[in-house]
Formats: structure tokens, C-alpha cells, sequence
């Protein structure tokens, strides 16, 4: 990171960090708790879906896997109730990991577009496994978490603070994943998967790797849910439309960049609470939804991060041409369309 | 040993009301490396446009089918030409991914504001009845659908063989800038492709509306099935499609006569299988998506 980013990273954390002491409104700190979930599901997606460029549309089976691993280890391990259930998330992401890495083995034999329906088909058979395995997870009935004894004054704050953690590590990690060998190998990996074997990359290695990481963040922050939520049902908790909206945000927000999927999950999850708002539960809903995901789609293909980027890059270079060529003037050259496979950083 | 027969005949009757519903999405696929989400939201559209035509005007849903597969066909189009022609052609089949699932989730939100999230059915006279076949029930809307599949399946067969558009939408599959070379108008055979893979959704609408309930909601549980048919026959390939829909749905057919609940997995374990031992699916080429 540069320096302009680690300033940025810490003003951003600061301000994480105070902002709930100024004595938010409950529902800011409600909507602030829904947008770091996002941000950070989005972020850890960004490792398989921008870096690798391995679109998965499964991720919302780890994040009900997650939820029903805490709800059970809770109901059976006799967990009190407070801040103990978040010891446990190390356990669910290690847990939500070990589960992702044979199903990235035997998934990610496939490119692309079949991975992504091989992985959004892995997300219906987890919603059916959540209905059907009614002795562990209720099945329709639900599952229900210990009640949290947190006063109603600061309620969300402590899984507030536990997702600003969270959100912390995960961009620790995509950023210790850029500055490393293995952002090198799983962007070659997305360019040209067997030219990259083909020189020595370890692919299969490193695309298993990164759908662990991705899929285990993705669980920990279903735990974090589950227990916010305190009661969960099969189809809320391995529902498509979560898949999409973490996939649409790093869209929104730029593939494979350090803040784009951040971006995206505050504009997104933001707007989406106030259309929610306006319109009424899932009716016209989803139809303004759906239309401003087709407007992004075909407006800013390739994210606000990566456009603005190019847009200031355009900016200097024109004023460096004007400067230097004070006694020339030299017509504009458009900006060569930059290859989105190369890593917008 | 009689149950076992029974769910066979279920299984093949009711594949190849899949094989109608994949090979529309496998042809999308071939001519245009295209992944439609939104095939399964068709599929429900068709389905809701039969239910309204029947309650209001009594048309019976196998005679509606050629109006729908009109207003299908339209709307195929229309998703082409306004959603998928723009993409940029590098990143096409990630976004394209992205750009179905939103126009399914248009037309699940048109769906439940027009006909709201009741389950429907199409109550027609004969829904329920069935003949008895040296003892196998045989029921009579599954008959006439699979009849019904056979024949556009034969359509489509004829289409893509016997014509000259047919000749230009292979010539597009095998290599679109050669197509291109020859004179084939590429861009027309995308849009006029994607409308015929929406068409077919028409029959296939129609017939399930007749055998199941369904709401606005009904599209995900199909997807999913339909994609692993696909994916099982080999993106792209029309005759996998048909073999891997009656494997599919006979299997499942099989294992519901021993548990109903987990028979919905089988496909999903089946997928994985062939996955494992052929990432490319039964009949896929090299290449095509897949390794």
C-alpha cells in the first residue's frame, strides 16, 4: 500500500472506530452493521472472484453454513450467552475453509462460466441440506441462538466492532495478497490459467487457497449474522440474493482493487435499506433493484474504482502534455484502452 | 420392483420436459457463450402467460403455447438487444452472468407485482387424470408433454439442420469471425438465438404450470436444476442436454421412490461425479468453458 493509502486506511479505521461514541441513532448503527458484513463478504469474494477471476456465485451456502455451524455449537456446547459466541468465529472461518477447500478442488477443475453454476448449484443443495437436516438445523422451523444480554442502548455495537475487526483483517489480507507472489500468480491465473501452469504457477494450489480464505471470512461473518439475528431459517440464511449482492458490489466497486468492494457495499447495501424503505418488501423492490444492477452493468462495466482511477491518470497526463508542450500544443491522444485483465491497483 | 418401474416411467416422462427447457438454454449457450440465469425466470413467465390465458379466457395451455412462444420470443430479443449486445466481448461470459441473473430478478419482480407470491395452478380438466398401463399409472398431462417435448426438440432438431438460418447458427457456434468472413450476419443470429432459446420456454412454461404449483419465487429451484443438466451434457451440446435431462430426472424419479426429501440432491451428487472423472460434462467439446 502506498503512503496515500495507508492514510487513507487509517482515517477510515479512526473514524470506524469513534464514530458509534458520538452516539449514533439505532438504525444508523443497524445499517452501518449490514454494510461491514457486506463490505466484508464482498471483500474476501474479491480474492476469488476479482483476483482469480473464478466468478463464484456459491458464497452465500459458507455464509449459512457459518450461521448454522455457530447456532449448533451454541445450542450443543452450551455457549453462554455475551461476547462468547464471537470467540467461536476463528473456529467457524477455519471450519467454513475446510469445507470450501475439496469443493474448490473438484470445482475449480471447471473455467469460468461452469464454475459459477457449478457453485451456485452447491448454494440450492446447502439451502436444501439446511431444510431437510431438521434434527440439527430445524429445518423450516429455524434455529434459534442464545439471547444475547447486551442492553438495548448499545445492542449492535458489539458486532459492530467485531465486523470493523474483521473488515481490518480482510483487507490485511488482500493487501498482503497484491504486495505478495500469490496476487502475482492468481491475476495470472485469471489472464491465462494455462500459460501460468504452463511457466511453473502453482494454480491449482493457489485457487484453492483462495476460495478457503474467501469462503471461510464469508462463514465468520454468517456466524456474526446468525447471532445478530438471533433466529435463523433456511432461506434467509442461504439465500441467491446475498450471492448477487456481494458480487455486484465488488462490481460496482471494482474488481480486484483494495476498495472497490468497500465502495460498493456502502453505496449498495445503503441504497438497497432505502429502496427497501420506499417501496415496500420485494415488490417494486426488486424491480428498481434490478434495474440499477443492469444500469451499472452496462454503464461502468468495470467498476467506479478502476474508471476513476483511469479518469485522474488522463487528468495528470494531460496536464503534463500541456506543460510540456507549452510551444507545441500536441492534439489529445485518447487513453489506450487499458486491458481489465490487468490488475487495476 | 413395481415402484422401481413406476418412477422410471415418471423419470423419462418428466425428462423430457427438461431436455425442452436445457437445450433452449444450451443453444443460448452455443451461439453466443452465453450462461442465461434468466432461463428459469422464463420458464415461470411462460407458465404465469398459459395460467392467465386459461383463467381468462379459457384457452387451453397446450393451444396457447404458439402465442407465447411469440410474446417469449419478443422478449428474448429485447434482453439481447438492451442487455447482452452492449457488453464488451472481453468480459462478456463473466458479465453476462451477472446481466442475466439481474433480468431474472426483473422478471421475478414484474412476476410478483402482477401476479403477486400466491401459488398458482393450471387447473385444467384432465389435470389429474391418468391412465393405467398394465398396471403403471401413466398420467396423462406428463404423456402428452413429453409428446409435446419430442416435437419441438424435432423443430428445433429440423431448424438447426435443415435450414439455411440453421447452417448460419452452426457456422456461428464452430467460429463466429469465419461466419463473419462467409458473410453470415452474426449479430442477427445472437439476437434471433437468444429470442429462439426464450421461445422454446414457451411448451416447456406451459406443461409446467399443468404438473406443479408455482409462484413468482419458482424460478431458483429451476435454474439450478436446469444448469446442472447443462453443465452434465456438455455446454453447448443440444443431444447432451436430452440425455443428461432423462439421466437426471430419472435418477431422481428412482431415488424419490425410496426418499422424496433427499431425492432433490441426486443431481447434485451426479454433477459432482461426472465433474470429478470430466470437467467438460458427457458430451462437451474442449474449450468450451469448461477444461
Amino acid at each position: 500500500m502506498s503512503f496515500d493509502g495507508t492514510v487513507r486506511a487509517v482515517v477510515l479505521f479512526a473514524v470506524l472506530v469513534v464514530a458509534p461514541l458520538a452516539g449514533l441513532q439505532h438504525w444508523v448503527v443497524n445499517l452501518a452493521v449490514f454494510v461491514l458484513m457486506f463490505a466484508v463478504m464482498s471483500s474476501a469474494w474479491n480474492l476469488v472472484g476479482g483476483f482469480a477471476g473464478y466468478p463464484s456465485l456459491g458464497h452465500a451456502a459458507f455464509f449459512g453454513i457459518g450461521a448454522y455451524t455457530l447456532g449448533i455449537i451454541s445450542k450443543h456446547l452450551t455457549v453462554t450467552t455475551g461476547y462468547e459466541p464471537f470467540y467461536w468465529l476463528p473456529v467457524i472461518g477455519l471450519i467454513g475453509a475446510a469445507i470450501g477447500a475439496p469443493i474448490a478442488a473438484v470445482s475449480m477443475r471447471t473455467r469460468a462460466d461452469v464454475f459459477a453454476i457449478v457453485t451456485i448449484t452447491l448454494l440450492f443443495v446447502v439451502q436444501t441440506l439446511a431444510f431437510n437436516l431438521r434434527g440439527i438445523t430445524g429445518g423450516s422451523q429455524g434455529l434459534a441462538f442464545p439471547i444475547p444480554p447486551f442492553d438495548a442502548s448499545w445492542f449492535e455495537l458489539p458486532y459492530y466492532y467485531v465486523l470493523v475487526g474483521m473488515l481490518a483483517l480482510v483487507m490485511a489480507v488482500t493487501v498482503a495478497v497484491m504486495r505478495s507472489k500469490v496476487g502475482l500468480g492468481l491475476s495470472a491465473v485469471r489472464a491465462d490459467e494455462d500459460k501460468a501452469r504452463g511457466i511453473g504457477v502453482p494454480t491449482g494450489g493457489l485457487k484453492v487457497l483462495a476460495f478457503s480464505v474467501s469462503v471461510g471470512f464469508t462463514a465468520m461473518v454468517g456466524g456474526v449474522w446468525g447471532y445478530y439475528e438471533s433466529f435463523i431459517y433456511p432461506q434467509f440464511a442461504v439465500d441467491p440474493l446475498i450471492t448477487i449482492a456481494i458480487v455486484l458490489m465488488t462490481f460496482l466497486g471494482g474488481r480486484a482493487t483494495l476498495w472497490g468492494p468497500l465502495l460498493g457495499a456502502a453505496i449498495l447495501e445503503g441504497g438497497q435499506q432505502y429502496l427497501a424503505y420506499e417501496l415496500g418488501g420485494s415488490q417494486f423492490y426488486l424491480i428498481a433493484y434490478a434495474l440499477v444492477f443492469l444500469l451499472i452493468m452496462l454503464v461502468l462495466p468495470r467498476g467506479i474504482v478502476p474508471t476513476v482511477a483511469d479518469r485522474l491518470r488522463l487528468r495528470r497526463r494531460r496536464r503534463r502534455q500541456a506543460a510540456a508542450a507549452v510551444a507545441e500544443p500536441e492534439p489529445d491522444r485518447p487513453l489506450a484502452d487499458p486491458d481489465p485483465k490487468v490488475v487495476a491497483r | 420392483m413395481h415402484a422401481l418401474i413406476q418412477g422410471l416411467i415418471l423419470g423419462v416422462l418428466t425428462g423430457g420436459v427438461y431436455a425442452l427447457m436445457a437445450s433452449g438454454q444450451t443453444l443460448i449457450f452455443g451461439i453466443m457463450k452465453v450462461v442465461n440465469l434468466a432461463q428459469g425466470a422464463m420458464v415461470i413467465l411462460s407458465a404465469y402467460l398459459a395460467y392467465q390465458m386459461f383463467t381468462s379466457w379459457g384457452v387451453d395451455p397446450f393451444l396457447a403455447i404458439p402465442v407465447v412462444a411469440a410474446v417469449m420470443f419478443a422478449v428474448g430479443v429485447a434482453v439481447e438487444l438492451a442487455f447482452l449486445r452492449p457488453l464488451r466481448r472481453d468480459d462478456r461470459a463473466e458479465l453476462s452472468l451477472l446481466v442475466t441473473f439481474a433480468v431474472a430478478l426483473l422478471i421475478e419482480g414484474v412476476m410478483s407485482v402482477t401476479w403477486n407470491t400466491t401459488e398458482r395452478t393450471i387447473d385444467t380438466s384432465y389435470a389429474n387424470a391418468s391412465w393405467t398401463v398394465l398396471g403403471y399409472q401413466v398420467t396423462v398431462v406428463r404423456f402428452w408433454a413429453f409428446v409435446l417435448s419430442l416435437a419441438v426438440l424435432g423443430l428445433l432438431w429440423l431448424l438447426l439442420r435443415r435450414t439455411r438460418f440453421g447452417r448460419a447458427v452452426r457456422a456461428t457456434v464452430q467460429n463466429p469471425e469465419s461466419a463473419e468472413l462467409l458473410g453470415v450476419e452474426t449479430r442477427r443470429i445472437r439476437a434471433l438465438g437468444f429470442g429462439i432459446g426464450a421461445a422454446t420456454t414457451a411448451a416447456a412454461g406451459a406443461v409446467y404450470g399443468l404438473l406443479y404449483p408455482f409462484n413468482s419465487g419458482s424460478h431458483y429451484d429451476l435454474i439450478s436444476r436446469l444448469l446442472s443438466i447443462v453443465v452434465l451434457g456438455g455446454m453447448g451440446s443440444v443431444g447432451g442436454a436430452v440425455i443428461a435431462a432423462l439421466v437426471v430426472s430419472t435418477s431422481t424419479a428412482v431415488v424419490a421412490t425410496v426418499s422424496p426429501i433427499w431425492s432433490e440432491m441426486t443431481f447434485f451428487v451426479i454433477l459432482i461425479l461426472v465433474l470429478l472423472v470430466r470437467p467438460r460434462g458427457l458430451f462437451g467439446a474442449v474449450g468450451r468453458g469448461a477444461v
